[in-house]
């Protein structure tokens, strides 16, 4: 039971940074109906900006603060510079932008800073919590993320743009009509998930080092909880990847060994995904004929 | 439409038909010739690197009956690809099959396999879709590592090379360019025929009115589960053409990277068209090399610029975008031409 329970909270420690992947894979989904695929490199991205801060002696939650702004405000650069032009281009197309972003971010990254594993401090002491049930930084992982998704709701519920962002993202026209300028929506919304991205990876580095291949399975992670939860709700996404979390680490640990554990984490939630189709959370779309 | 044109107009049509097929047939007829000329003149490398251009090919047009035909997107083709060369690569290792006969079990194997996967797809849409064509991708390797009993684990299976038929006086690289060539434009037939007729239509209408297309009688679920398993069976035999050509294969050669390459090379081609498969294969082959000799220090990051300018210049691939342009010039020439001759 005792394991049980560890296990239990470690995931949830990994599955709040695969929740907070797929949050800002869902906002891009929600805007502009788009699957980013470099959503994981620009984390990784990010963190390494921070990790130059973190390097240059700069206290950690300094360099934090800085690095969510360099990442707000390169988000919200690339949805004007690189994906505005294909924003009515066939889905495909716009996918394979996302891909080509994806291997410049990560080719750059490994230009710049080489594919040598860098360690990446934890602002987190690691400490046994709760009579060894989890550690001081797995609390501090979520206790992170759920400020962030309480600061995310506050935004989107409580102030003027979170509500054009929102409006902007059901009805692109009657936003526009309503004169909310919905090209700049759609950059905030990129800005927004570059930074929520930007904390996932700076969570996540300490644990699996930093590179810039990092990201890649995180993100397989982060797309199925979204996909899970239901691509089109942001709640549904948070709780999609906590479940992704635990599930991944319970059949690590009880079912089968390591090699097979994403296989069979994916199996487990395609079948889910078979029975509903939607997502946890999602919507039906309905179509007018 | 055609009994209410005057009989001349009618007959002018025909006519101006069967030239516009005189020509399409005088052009592939061209093509073809260079196809089967060029190897003489290139050195063995050169030649190798064709052979690779058409396997990519093969493995593009059968994405492409899949997402441009029929608008599922896979991100898992490098997995069928894996299938089929494994498939090959065990007959030929551990049941001493000649490697001409393991095409057809291997493209059998993948096209159950793809129906299998085509099934459960019939549920999702968009992004679903891609998540469970990913999966495979990703599985696909660590199965294979899983299985080494058959699949000789990491290590993977080294084959031998075929021998060219002695009595044809070729080398061996020239001698499996051939090969792949003869299957490239049998599959080619294949899906003209295909995509061009009853059914190619009814992949069509799925993909771009699926109520309108079922309510017309389409039999939407036979179609888009025949159209995974057609689409596989090509991307599979494209494999088991690899596993033959290369004489290797491992569980690393087949990465998630292999299926977004295949997805590159199709939106780069051209998503719903036969030739964008053999420019997505060019694509797939030469832009890496071209990408390492302008940097070596990021190749990857100008294979992605590379990528980002194709899709701003040609958002619809080079033959979705330029193929239409090109068929009206030719209709605008024809018919300047027509009238200085009256």
């Amino acid at each position: 039971m005792h394991q049980l329970l560890q296990q239990i909270f470690s995931g949830l420690a990994a599955g709040a940074v695969y929740a907070s992947l797929a949050l800002a894979l869902v906002m891009i989904y929600r805007a502009t109906d788009l699957v980013n695929f470099a959503q994981g490199e620009m984390a990784m991205f990010s963190t390494y900006i921070a990790w130059t801060l973190v390097n240059a002696e700069l206290p950690f939650w300094a360099a934090f603060v800085i690095t969510l702004a360099v990442s707000f405000v390169g988000g919200m650069l690339i949805e004007r510079i690189v994906i505005r032009p294909v924003e009515n281009a066939p889905i495909l197309t716009a996918v394979v932008v996302t891909i080509g972003l994806l291997l410049i971010f990560n080719a750059t990254a490994g230009w710049i800073y080489s594919y040598t594993l860098q360690e990446f401090p934890s602002p987190f002491p690691d400490r046994p919590l709760f009579g060894a049930l989890m550690t001081t930084r797995d609390m501090g992982v979520i206790a992170v993320t759920l400020a962030m998704l309480v600061a995310l709701f506050c935004f989107f519920r409580f102030t003027a743009t979170g509500l054009a962002m929102r409006a902007a993202a059901q009805n692109p026209e009657s936003a526009r009509l309503s004169g909310i300028n919905v090209g700049r929506m759609l950059a905030l919304g990129w800005g927004f998930a570059a930074a929520i991205g930007a904390v996932a990876g700076i969570m996540v580095a300490p644990v699996l080092f930093l590179d810039p291949n990092m990201m890649s399975g995180v993100l397989l992670y982060a797309f199925t909880g979204a996909l899970l939860g239901g691509i089109t709700s942001p709640v549904g996404a948070v709780i999609g990847g906590l479940i992704v979390g635990v599930t991944e680490n319970l059949v690590g640990t009880y079912l089968i060994a390591s090699q097979l554990k994403l296989t069979v984490a994916l199996i487990l939630i395609i079948i889910v995904l078979v029975f509903r189709p939607n997502g946890l959370f999602g919507t039906a779309v309905v179509r007018r004929v | 439409m055609a009994e209410t044109l005057p009989v001349d107009s009618t007959a002018k049509l025909a006519m101006e038909r069967e030239s516009a097929m005189g020509w399409r047939w005088a052009g592939t007829a061209a093509l073809i010739a260079v196809a089967v000329l060029l190897p003489f003149t290139l050195s063995n490398y050169h030649v190798f690197e064709l052979t690779q251009v058409m396997i990519y090919a093969i493995a593009v047009l059968g994405l492409n009956i899949l997402t441009g035909y029929n608008g599922q997107i896979s991100l898992g083709h490098g997995g069928f690809f894996a299938a089929g060369a494994y498939t090959a690569a065990i007959l030929m290792h551990r049941y001493g099959v000649p490697y001409w006969a393991t095409l057809p079990p291997a493209a059998l194997v993948c096209f159950a396999l793809g129906v299998l996967f085509g099934l459960p797809a019939l549920r999702f849409e968009g992004p679903y879709l891609a998540l469970v064509t990913l999966a495979m991708a990703v599985a696909m390797p660590q199965l294979l590592k899983y299985f080494d009993a058959l699949t000789g684990g990491n290590q993977g299976i080294v084959l031998v090379k075929p021998l060219p038929p002695p009595e044809l006086g070729i080398d061996r690289d020239r001698w499996l360019y051939f090969l792949v060539l003869l299957v490239l434009l049998v599959a080619i037939r294949v899906a003209a025929n295909l995509l061009n007729g009853r059914t190619g239509r009814a992949f069509v209408a799925i993909r771009d009115q699926p109520i309108a297309a079922a309510a017309m009688g389409i039999n939407t679920a036979r179609y888009k589960t025949l159209a995974f398993g057609t689409s596989t069976l090509f991307t599979g035999a494209a494999g088991a053409l690899a596993a033959i050509v290369i004489g290797f294969v491992a569980p690393e050669s087949f990465s998630l990277f292999l299926s977004l390459s295949f997805l590159v090379g199709s939106a780069v081609g051209g998503i719903a068209t036969i030739g964008g498969a053999i420019v997505g294969g060019f694509f797939i082959e030469f832009v890496p090399n071209f990408a390492n000799d302008i940097s070596d220090a990021a190749p990857w990051a100008i294979y992605g610029l590379a990528m980002l300018l194709f899709m701003y210049v040609l958002p619809r691939g080079v033959v979705g975008t330029l193929g239409p342009r090109l068929a009206h010039a030719i209709q605008e020439l024809r018919s300047a031409r027509r009238g200085a001759n009256d």
